[in-house]
């Protein structure tokens, strides 16, 4: 037991920034959960957080390589909701099926990302202002794509599923466990089968090439923690209907981008350009094209968020990505991002939508006025930044 | 003698329409160290960074010759390929990463499309082996690492592109001593194993204990060059080419003698670090004269720094106790502000980080910190500013086209003059001195000397702190000696001899 709490000890002091997140996240929910008694953790709530979290996460994961390597993107939140709008065009007024307005806004996307890096990269222009013009532009531009009818409604099913639909549930086993989502409870035993086996896996392979590890007990009561919180959530969204699409969506966005970030040359890279450009260069980096790439992704994320956020909808609004940048650069430095640069990972930024986006549907179950939500956003973004600082300087 | 391993042939090149290259010769033979010396400015880094395809081909005159064939290095990456690996002057390790991912940066390690980690991290752990820097975990942050250990990283992530030929470009000028010693014991174990190097130094007692060759660069041409094997070299030799005249004497002579009236005084001065408790500073003692030039030498960790740092207002917030008296009166400086308000002033030897804004002008630094004297209602008297700027610039022969120029521009010589000038600016009585000259070359080295005696015969008190032994001994009046953190040792400079003083220095 000794044993155990000195583990625990230097565990959290050596971890507490990492995870600082997950429990400030975890004492949130707690909170809501217990002034709203029970309806914030209800099925259907829950449901309806992931889908409202997932166009500002995507968003987030950009905006998070993008501080990493020290600028700013601002003008996605109108780029999304332009793209958003674009796609109803296409679908409404030309007859493009989903999934070619979906490619086609892809790729709008990631030409208008190239555009602000282009800027910044060649033409030298600091990314706020080149990136502040496209937020004016864009602002423009949606609202001359919605002139003439203002809210374009979106009628294709395949397309609002997106936002609004779920994943099939398995069709021949109705008669067991009839309340729930079958293929959903399915896919969460398997995903925390997979991280204990992976996990033990990578332990013992460190172990025998000689590294540092965390204590076994700590090691157990990790993956105990993060087993129990997968299933848990597993259980909540089978008992309503099931994984979302967004979901799914977002799950597989967060991990490619950890895997490129993590495991990739690129990611590499990308962080040495964040880290200290002039060394990345001297190390024969091409630091523009590296820049290039991360803006390009920014602008195909927020074609993603724009899809997500039109297809939540069903319709493209006049004013749809309004204060989405804002909202996913916060994500990002809640997610504990550095304006410095070189330091913040993708997860984290997740977690950080998800801490805004939590924030904002609690208080709205709660019945909190608009006006005390924005004041109780900005605190929790200063508090989050300031602890962030003072754990890293402690550091030193 | 055969063929040279490398030759660069009248080499020239401009920077924005100022030649700094004049048709350079330079020639290294394999297996073989060869010295690159010369004054600030004199374009040994520019030479260097065309060897090694930082400037690429086109934007030099002249040619490359590899063991006798000419070459074209359009990159970085086209010099690594022919086996020329550089360590750049300024640590270029990415401080956020950590010292695998630094060392493999740019050349990872590969498993299909994603990075070999485990693979990275042991082959790290042999090259670090191979650098004597066993103790250096490979998974460890670079900015947790000190700086000589970020040097052996750098040359472990040379090495492990397998070079024929290392380029160090001052690889010893932020180590102390023995550390340096250690790095050219290494480098010529490299040697040994079939390496060539190429090291530019300013520290000529290194070079000539390891070079095999040298040749010395004078404002952008070659001026000299020995071959240590064949002929007796010596420092005398080399400076008078590198400066073009012979210096007899490396420090000037006093102007006037030293009164004996106490300006500043420390009582029972201690420092401690806030964070571990430990005591950085422990009960010093220290008087500082008008006119009187005090050294204060003690080796790496002995808290010469953080003294000096303490009694300037004190801004890295240690936790102080003792007393200043300064002229008589018991004074307490709150902020570096109010240090130089009361006349006292500290120089620091980091002058990139935190002495100059290198991207203001010289007349901007200048006036930084004394902007109250330049006051005309609310606005600055520019044209005041440019005179005294201009005024600085001759006395201290500050050489820049005008006082417009941005400091970054500036050799290293010419920036410490420019951050020198700040001071002065701000009338100081106590000028505290750290590490004036690290980095600079022998000829600005002089012209910082004679400041300083100009200084002291003003009337200025001045302390100069300094891990250079003859430093100390040439210029002090009175000595210091600090080890641990604590005065052991006080000399008047005719007592003072290097054996006396390391004794107290080790003690």
């Amino acid at each position: 037991m000794k044993e155990f709490l000195r583990h625990l000890k230097e565990f959290l002091k050596d971890h507490v920034r990492d995870y600082a997140m997950f429990i400030a996240l975890f004492a949130i929910m707690a909170v809501f959960a217990a002034l709203s008694g029970g309806d914030f953790l209800s099925p259907v709530n829950i449901s309806n957080l992931v889908d409202q979290t997932g166009y500002i996460a995507v968003l987030a994961i950009g905006e998070t390589l993008i501080i990493v390597i020290r600028h700013i993107d601002l003008s996605v939140g109108f780029l999304s909701g332009f793209l958003g709008a674009i796609a109803a065009i296409l679908m409404q007024f030309y007859h493009f099926s989903a999934l070619s307005a979906i490619i086609i806004v892809l790729g709008l996307g990631t030409l208008a990302g190239l555009l602000n890096g282009s800027l910044v990269t060649y033409l030298r222009i600091p990314a706020f202002v080149a990136t502040l013009a496209g937020w004016l532009a864009y602002r423009g531009a949606l609202l001359l794509a919605t002139k003439g009818s203002g809210t374009i409604i979106i009628t294709n099913k395949t397309f609002n599923a997106i936002g609004n639909g779920f994943i099939p549930d398995l069709p021949f086993i109705n008669n067991i466990l009839p309340n729930y989502h079958k293929l959903t409870l399915l896919v969460g035993i398997v995903a925390a089968v997979l991280i204990v086996y992976f996990s033990l896996k990578n332990r013992d392979q460190q172990i025998k090439r000689g590294f540092d590890v965390l204590p076994l007990d700590i090691f157990l009561i990790e993956l105990l923690f993060i087993d129990a919180l997968l299933l848990y959530i597993t259980f909540i969204l089978a008992a309503h209907r099931g994984i979302s699409w967004t979901l799914v969506i977002m799950i597989i966005t967060t991990v490619i981008y950890s895997f490129i970030t993590n495991r990739t040359v690129l990611g590499r890279h990308i962080y040495a350009v964040g880290g200290n450009p002039e060394a990345a260069a001297l190390s024969g980096i091409n630091v523009k094209k590296i820049t290039l790439i991360v803006f390009a992704s920014m602008g195909f994320l927020s074609g993603l968020s724009g899809i997500l956020f039109a297809s939540r909808l069903q319709s493209a609004t006049t004013t749809a990505g309004t204060l989405f940048e804002l909202y996913a650069i916060a994500g990002a430095y809640i997610g504990g991002v550095s304006a410095a640069g070189g330091v913040g990972k993708v997860i984290n930024s997740l977690i950080g939508a998800f801490v805004m986006s939590t924030l904002t549907n609690g208080m709205n179950l709660l019945g909190v006025d608009i006006s005390l939500q924005y004041i109780i956003l900005g605190i929790v973004l200063a508090a989050a930044v300031i602890f962030d600082v003072a754990t890293r300087s402690k550091e030193r | 003698m055969g063929t040279p391993l490398i030759e660069l042939v009248n080499v020239s090149k401009s920077f924005s329409g100022v030649q700094v290259l004049f048709g350079v010769n330079f020639k290294v033979q394999p297996r073989e160290i060869h010295c690159l010396v010369g004054e600030n400015g004199a374009g040994k880094s520019t030479l260097m960074k065309i060897l090694s395809g930082v400037y690429p081909y086109g934007e030099y005159e002249g040619e490359i010759r590899l063991e006798g064939y000419p070459v074209r290095f359009f990159s970085i990456k086209d010099s690594e390929k022919a086996g020329i690996s550089i360590i750049h002057q300024e640590l270029s390790l990415v401080p956020e990463m950590t010292v695998y991912e630094n060392i493999f940066l740019g050349n990872e390690i590969k498993k299909g499309s994603i990075v070999d980690t485990f693979e990275e991290i042991e082959r790290a752990r042999q090259l670090l082996l191979k650098v004597k820097g066993e103790n250096i975990n490979p998974t460890v942050k670079a900015k947790d690492l000190s700086v000589s250990m970020q040097q052996l990283v750098e040359i472990a992530k040379a090495l492990s592109k397998n070079p024929k030929v290392l380029i160090l470009d001052e690889p010893t000028s932020a180590l102390s001593e023995t550390e340096s010693e250690n790095l050219l014991i290494l480098l010529k174990g490299l040697k040994e194993q079939g390496v060539t190097i190429i090291l530019i130094s300013h520290r000529l007692k290194e070079v000539l204990k390891v070079a095999d060759s040298i040749t010395v660069l004078r404002d952008g041409q070659t001026v000299a060059y020995f071959n240590c094997k064949t002929e007796e070299v010596d420092e005398k030799k080399i400076i008078k080419h590198m400066v073009g005249r012979e210096i007899t004497n490396l420090y000037p002579m006093p102007i006037a003698e030293p009164l004996d009236e106490p300006i500043m005084e420390t009582k029972n001065w201690n420092v401690v670090e806030p964070n571990t408790g430990r005591y950085l500073v422990k009960d010093a003692n220290i008087v500082l004269k008008k006119g009187e030039i005090v050294g204060l030498f003690g080796l790496v960790g002995a808290g010469r720094t953080e003294f000096g740092l303490s009694l300037f207002g004190n801004p890295y917030g240690y936790i102080i106790s003792g007393d200043i008296i300064l002229k008589g009166r018991k004074v307490k400086f709150k902020t570096p502000e109010d240090a130089i308000k009361q006349g006292v002033l500290y120089l620091t030897e980091d002058r990139k980080e935190k002495g100059l804004i290198l991207i203001n002008s010289i007349k901007e630094n200048i006036s930084l910190a004394n902007l109250k004297a330049l006051k005309k209602g609310i606005t600055v008297d520019e044209a005041k500013e440019i005179e005294i700027a201009q005024g600085f610039q001759k006395r201290l022969n500050i050489k820049a086209r005008n006082v417009e120029v941005n400091v970054s521009t500036l050799s290293g010589g010419t920036q410490q003059k420019v951050l020198v000038a700040k001071g002065l600016f701000a009338e100081p009585d106590v000028i505290i001195l750290d590490e004036p000259t690290r980095g600079i070359d022998v000829g600005a080295k002089y012209e910082i000397y004679t400041l300083i005696r100009e200084l002291a015969s003003e009337g200025k008190a001045i302390l100069l702190i300094s891990s250079e032994l003859p430093e100390i001994l040439g210029m002090s009046d009175r000595i210091y000696i600090m080890s641990k953190g604590k005065i052991t040792g006080e000399l008047k400079s005719e007592e003072a001899n290097q054996e006396i003083v390391m004794a107290y220095a080790v003690s």
